[in-house]
């Protein structure tokens, strides 16, 4: 699912990316890491690295629609469409969208929320990629890839910059129903890391006591880890 | 004062721009005639164009950073005829503008979006407020900006964009926008930064 089982391995760009990505305690809710992509896009470098390993991969996939989920999918999915000659849809919260809509609902940890497409955004038999820029659950992009289904298209993968290693099987679970061919791929992986023992590192967050301070860390897979 | 681009091959460029635009008529109330851009995006021609006429006129001009407001705005009523916005359409243009010219894209959202220390903007409306943030050291000083954003009406959106860049010692070259709603008269309101805009509103 990760980077280097994705030939990624060893690529120099996924340095500039994973240092680029800032992680905030706290935000927005006490207890959640936050994983900040809005300083990869103030390192044009890293930003247009991001973008040109999706481009590879996506350019010869015919891939007609480019999906992007609000609002983080909107920063990395337009460059990635026009640069591959797709088409960019919107996947909005509710009454965003002027005109006649599906709707999707979807749950969250407490609750549910919802997602929309426009009627005639995609057309059956169009191949579709979805981009968010991170995914957790995977609640999101599962009802992203069931919109576009429901409309006819094809999705052919999700892509995400960063992918939260803890929830790999509940995202593994979500996506499980929708048909073949379904797969996620991320860019960087990311690590924790206990501050009061640096030695102590986990990708799960279960590992560590819940008051311990833990710097999370971007790591690539296949280098050393950077402290 | 608005600069619109009148070379021929550019005329061609936002003819087809301008065509993909989608007017939803009371959306997002009554009265309100709503400029839909995500037609615009659907075809990958017309995007392309409205990208490459900002990118070819920018990206000489030594421009540092991309910021794009993200913002709800209900301007004033005029004539009958309301423009509004929503949120998160200024992310669009930007990103592709910076990638291609090679500025970094700082996005200003609504409060308590932004991760970290931010600067915030409040300002008034025809009824009530808002406010845009931007986070603390996104721009430094004397870095050359350039605001863009989908649609300028009243201009308040893009007054407060770049009284935050400015605030934080960048220098606002120019604002740039898709559509503009000329009677609303935005480009008053920019501090006397010039406003270059692609096409009216229907």
């Amino acid at each position: 699912m990760f980077a280097a089982e994705n030939g990624l391995k060893g690529d120099p760009r996924l340095q500039a990316i994973s240092e680029s990505i800032r992680v905030i305690p706290d935000f927005p809710k006490p207890g959640i890491l936050f994983q900040d992509i809005t300083t990869l896009m103030l390192n044009h470098e890293a930003f247009k690295h991001t973008v040109d390993i999706f481009v590879e991969r996506y350019r010869d996939m015919d891939i007609s629609v480019v999906a992007g989920v609000e609002a983080r999918g909107f920063m990395f999915g337009p460059p990635i469409a026009l640069a591959i000659g797709a088409k960019f849809v919107l996947l909005r919260k509710p009454r965003k969208l002027p005109g006649e809509v599906i709707s999707e609902s979807y749950e969250l940890e407490y609750g549910t929320d919802c997602l929309e497409m426009h009627v005639g955004a995609v057309q059956p038999g169009e191949r579709a990629l979805i981009i968010d820029d991170l995914v957790a659950t995977g609640g999101t992009l599962f009802a992203a890839i069931s919109l576009l289904e429901r409309a006819g298209a094809e999705v052919a993968e999700c892509a995400c910059v960063i992918g939260l290693p803890k929830v790999k099987t509940k995202q593994e679970r979500a996506l499980r129903p929708c048909r073949a061919t379904r797969k996620l791929k991320t860019a960087v992986e990311i690590w924790l890391v206990s501050l009061k023992d640096t030695s102590k590192m986990s990708k799960l967050l279960l590992d560590f006591d819940y008051e311990e301070p833990i710097l999370a860390l971007v790591v690539l897979t296949g280098f050393d880890l950077l402290l | 004062m608005s600069v619109s681009a009148s070379d021929g091959e550019d005329d061609q460029r936002i003819l087809t721009i301008k065509e993909k635009i989608r007017v939803v008529l009371d959306f997002p109330k009554p009265g309100i005639m709503f400029q839909d851009i995500t037609t615009l995006l659907l075809d990958p021609v017309a995007f392309k164009n409205t990208i490459d006429l900002f990118v070819e006129r920018y990206k000489d001009r030594n421009i540092a950073v991309v910021a794009g407001p993200v913002f709800l705005c209900i301007s004033l009523l005029i004539s009958n005829s309301v423009s509004a916005r929503i949120e998160a359409r200024g992310f669009i243009f930007g990103p592709p503008i910076a990638l291609a010219i090679g500025a970094k894209f700082v996005p200003l959202r609504k409060p308590k979006k932004l991760p970290g220390e931010v600067i915030s903007e409040e300002y008034v409306l025809e009824y009530g407020s808002d406010c845009l943030e931007m986070q603390v050291g996104a721009v430094e000083q004397r870095e050359r900006a350039l605001v863009v954003d989908d649609l300028v009406a009243t201009g308040g959106t893009l007054c407060a964009a770049v009284n935050l860049l400015e605030r934080a010692g960048a220098e606002v070259v120019v604002c740039a926008c898709v559509i503009e709603v000329p009677d609303l008269k935005g480009h008053e309101r920019l501090k006397g930064k010039p406003l270059h805009i692609l096409v009216e509103a229907h």
